[in-house]
């Protein structure tokens, strides 16, 4: 098997010098994830009120997680179908995380 | 053969023939990772249970029926520690109640429904060679099977099986006996069975359908099928959570479902408290409101092929069942806190889900109409698949209808947790889904066999479950006004104000029994039939859908030659054409 | 049996059917984790206290651990694209790196685990320990299996790689997708746990 076969098997257009710009993306997202863990954990010594530091601790790892989908995981260039099912999903799990809480928060529940 | 680009699947399949090895028995009949044998092995499995899980029903409704009576022959087989002189004990009567429903919807209906017929048909109907994942498919059986084994031996645990319900309500269930905790572990390995056959229906119906085979050339079945494992896949994991977290709960002490300071017989139970017993409800129904349509899309999908055939004419209105079938799967996960009127929710919460709730009744309703118009001027067939197809239409309409007042907040609090829900979801799963899995069973025996089951005894069989089926599940109706609750292990017989309903109870019970002696014509039929049946050819039924392609029964790879998709699914009755049908299949 | 689509994608879909099931699967681990998050608000949201994490948990070592999960991830898709490079030496250095960290995480975490005993601070303790330690035991689950199917990728790869490179890139691929998303799982627990 040769390596040129190997890669045009897999997927059309990946050829070295494209990998090649993937891993500076890669290593370019490593440092920010590194960069931006130590922000949050520095952040987390401030003792801000919970609301804002809740807030901003989610931001921070809204952004982490976004750079490994989109990078690691290949989201910024997948296919539409995935992208789909995805966008799906994430409505289920917001509808998940969202609703019990509402429900059964002040002003949407009987008993306070 | 594994170098090669994109080869035509022609060559794949006559490359493939050639050099076929002989598989053992024990590769080709247990093990097997052929969608065929995996489909009969859930279907076989899945009816065993359901006929398990009707006897435990059927035991019950002698309690129901004549409260502390002492139940000849048979109840000298339970022993002293549950029916002692045959009289039926109260824990086991809820040891019956949870087992049954626990059972019947995941051990008899969703392995049938999606692990059977899903398994059998699907890759047929996309004229595929398989499944696109076939040792995960043969998993999801087995674990399937590990979750039915699980199940069973919590029979024998101290103190029984689970006895809290098939909802497993905190904080009863955290405080049961060891059967519970069976219960939990069972339920992970369904799950887990469940959300790996998933991810195997969606992979299939996307990119292994045959060319010329666009998803709107798809036979209802399919869509059905497709929507139904995103349902399984995406509202499973939350059940599977709440499972770790009751197990947490019961074995590590955990309390995410112990509320502070609960008492129990006098004592206060010595766990940290804390926990939210409606967190446990909100997880198990953003679950068990999807499973429910789990349980019906199937079914939909398998009266819709049956009447499709059985009228000689296109399905009215495909498209908008289409679409209504992906708004009812995208609803479904936005509905489930109907089930939770009575918690205390407040008024603004329960006006949003009950608006779903009824927004979600308007797909239902689509889909229902379109089957009954589908009728109109068609040429119809009375076979015994179709006769189950006809009978399915009213019975989930009333199931159907009988649900409003029970989504309507208000109408709700008089009848949430009365024999009028039971009524209600039983007509929807018992002459609704099972009938149709009994149509489905008829009609797609040839394909599996190459024998036709027995006209006769198929409409002896139809006859007599559909009577019965309403002389068991229409007195619940009445007795739920009247305001009779559900689980009360002497069905009402200690309240006043039941005593005038309570013969009612005699009523469901006899048709209980005789709903189960209608049964043995059905599984003779089904025994007999493989021997003796009717031979037939791959397209007895003359449909048009891509499986009536293959031979019957197809062999390893299902196709001599893959199919082409050339038109729509139900091309009955074509102006101009020479028969009264133009199969899928053919140029 | 020939099943199309195991290595070459579908035309219209642009797909493979590994990737589109490991993402299904994924999807399904999304709301898995989704309901113990909402059990997380739920529970904290009524509960009449509740401890700021750094009070009970160790938030350096589990920083440094959010750290070492982060490296992982980079090694793993730098093992997928060795391998997309034709380099299958390149391949094993780096998966043998991912497995490796693997372990680091799970040490950590069993000195986390054992202080927390040692300290008499169990799952019934509290709430607070109840969520923390079945998130971040579910997790661990998670990383262990992950672990299971690289080291597996590892030792078997030189046969696969050898019989069909395509393939195997994607079954290393679609592991990385797995191991990538037990790290998205951890960015967002460990801020939600030792943080907050």
């Amino acid at each position: 098997m040769t390596t040129e076969h190997a890669a045009s098997a897999h997927a059309p257009g990946h050829d070295p010098a494209e990998i090649d710009r993937h891993v500076r993306v890669y290593v370019t997202v490593f440092v920010a994830l590194m960069a931006l863990t130590i922000v949050t954990v520095a952040i987390s010594y401030l003792h801000l009120p919970t609301h804002l530091a809740i807030a901003i601790a989610l931001i921070v790892a809204t952004i982490k997680g976004s750079l490994v989908a989109c990078y690691f995981m290949h989201l910024i260039s997948e296919k539409k179908l995935i992208l789909a099912v995805l966008g799906v999903t994430a409505f289920m799990f917001l509808v998940l995380l969202g609703l019990p809480a509402i429900t059964h928060s002040n002003g949407f529940w009987i008993h306070q | 053969m594994s170098d090669s680009a994109v080869v035509a699947p022609k060559a794949h399949v006559a490359h493939h023939e050639v050099h076929h090895e002989e598989l053992g028995f024990w590769r080709k009949y247990v093990f097997s990772v052929d969608h065929k044998v995996i489909g009969i092995q859930y279907g076989i499995t899945g009816l065993l249970f359901l006929l398990f899980g009707f006897s435990l029903m059927m035991l019950m409704r002698y309690q129901l029926a004549y409260p502390g009576g002492s139940l000849p022959l048979l109840g000298k087989l339970f022993g002293e520690g549950r029916m002692p002189g045959g009289t039926m004990l109260p824990d086991f009567y809820n040891e019956l109640g949870a087992m049954h429903g626990t059972i019947m919807v995941f051990l008899g209906v969703v392995p049938l429904a999606v692990g059977g017929f899903g398994n059998f048909v699907l890759p047929l109907q996309i004229g595929a060679p398989d499944m696109a994942f076939p040792k995960m498919n043969m998993a999801s059986y087995w674990f399937f099977f590990l979750g039915g084994v699980t199940m069973l031996a919590s029979f024998f645990a101290p103190g029984g099986a689970a006895q809290s319900g098939w909802t497993s309500y905190a904080p009863l269930s955290v405080l049961a006996g060891t059967g519970q905790t069976m219960w939990l572990i069972g339920m992970i390995w369904l799950i887990t069975s469940s959300l790996l056959g998933a991810i195997n229906f969606i992979t299939t119906t996307i990119q292994l359908r045959a060319p010329g085979l666009t998803f709107y050339r798809f036979p209802f079945f399919v869509w059905a099928q497709f929507v139904t494992a995103f349902l399984l896949l995406l509202a499973f994991p939350p059940l599977e959570a709440a499972g770790v977290m009751q197990l947490m709960d019961r074995v590590a002490g955990t309390s995410f479902f112990l509320p502070t300071g609960l008492v129990v017989s006098g004592q206060v139970v010595n766990v940290a408290g804390g926990g939210n017993p409606l967190l446990w409800q909100h997880l198990f129904w953003f679950l068990a409101h999807p499973e429910v349509y789990v349980l019906i899309l199937p079914a939909m999908g398998i009266i819709a092929e049956i009447i499709a055939n059985n009228t000689r004419k296109p399905l009215w209105g495909y498209k908008p069942m289409v679409y209504s079938l992906i708004f009812l799967g995208f609803m479904s996960f936005i509905v489930w806190a109907h089930h939770m009127f009575m918690t205390g929710m407040g008024t603004t919460m329960a006006a949003f889900f009950q608006t779903t709730t009824m927004i979600i009744s308007i797909p239902s309703v689509v889909i229902l109409t379109a089957l009954i118009i589908s009728l109109w001027g068609g040429s119809i067939r009375f076979n015994t698949p179709m006769l189950f197809a006809l009978g399915f239409l009213p019975m989930f309409g009333i199931g159907g209808l009988t649900g409003l007042p029970l989504g309507l907040n208000v109408s709700d609090i008089p009848l949430h947790d009365t024999y009028y829900v039971i009524g209600h979801f039983h007509y929807v799963v018992a002459p609704g889904t099972i009938f149709a899995l009994f149509a489905g069973i008829y009609y797609w025996f040839p394909k599996a066999t190459g024998r036709k089951m027995n006209e006769t005894l198929g409409k002896i069989h139809f006859a007599g479950s559909f009577v019965c089926m309403n002389v068991v599940f229409m007195p619940m109706f009445m007795l739920g006004l009247a305001g009779v609750s559900r689980r009360l292990f002497d069905g009402g017989a200690s309240y006043d104000f039941a005593q005038p309903v309570l013969h009612l109870n005699v009523v469901s019970s006899w048709g209980a029994w005789m709903l189960g002696l209608f049964q043995t014509p059905f599984i003779f039929n089904f025994f007999w039939s493989i021997w003796k049946g009717e031979k037939v050819g791959a397209n007895p039924w003359d449909a048009t859908t891509l499986e009536w392609a293959a031979p019957s029964p197809p062999p390893h790879g299902n196709f001599t030659v893959a199919p082409s998709a050339y038109r729509g699914p139900y091309e009955y009755s074509v102006p101009g054409a020479a028969k009264d049908f133009s199969p899928q299949y053919e140029a | 049996m020939d099943i199309p689509y195991t290595v070459e994608v579908r035309r219209d879909t642009g797909l493979n059917n590994g990737k589109i099931g490991i993402w299904l699967f994924l999807a399904s681990e999304v709301m898995l984790f989704g309901a113990l998050f909402a059990s997380y608000i739920l529970i904290r949201v009524g509960a009449p206290s509740w401890p700021r994490g750094a009070t009970i948990l160790n938030v350096p070592l589990a920083t440094f651990n959010t750290l070492v999960l982060i490296t992982s991830s980079v090694t793993m898709v730098m093992a997928w694209a060795s391998l997309m490079r034709g380099r299958f030496g390149t391949f094993r250095f780096y998966m043998g790196l991912t497995i490796m960290l693997g372990f680091v995480f799970l040490g950590v975490k069993y000195v986390e685990y054992s202080h927390k005993f040692h300290d008499d601070l169990f799952p019934r303790t509290n709430n607070f320990l109840a969520i923390y330690f079945t998130l971040t035991g579910l997790h661990m689950l998670h990383v262990l299996g992950g672990m299971s199917v690289n080291a597996y990728l590892w030792v078997v790869g030189g046969k696969m790689w050898k019989t069909n490179p395509a393939w195997f890139t994607n079954r290393v691929e679609n592991s990385g997708l797995f191991w990538h998303f037990v790290d998205l799982v951890w960015i967002f627990l460990f801020p939600t746990l030792y943080l907050l």
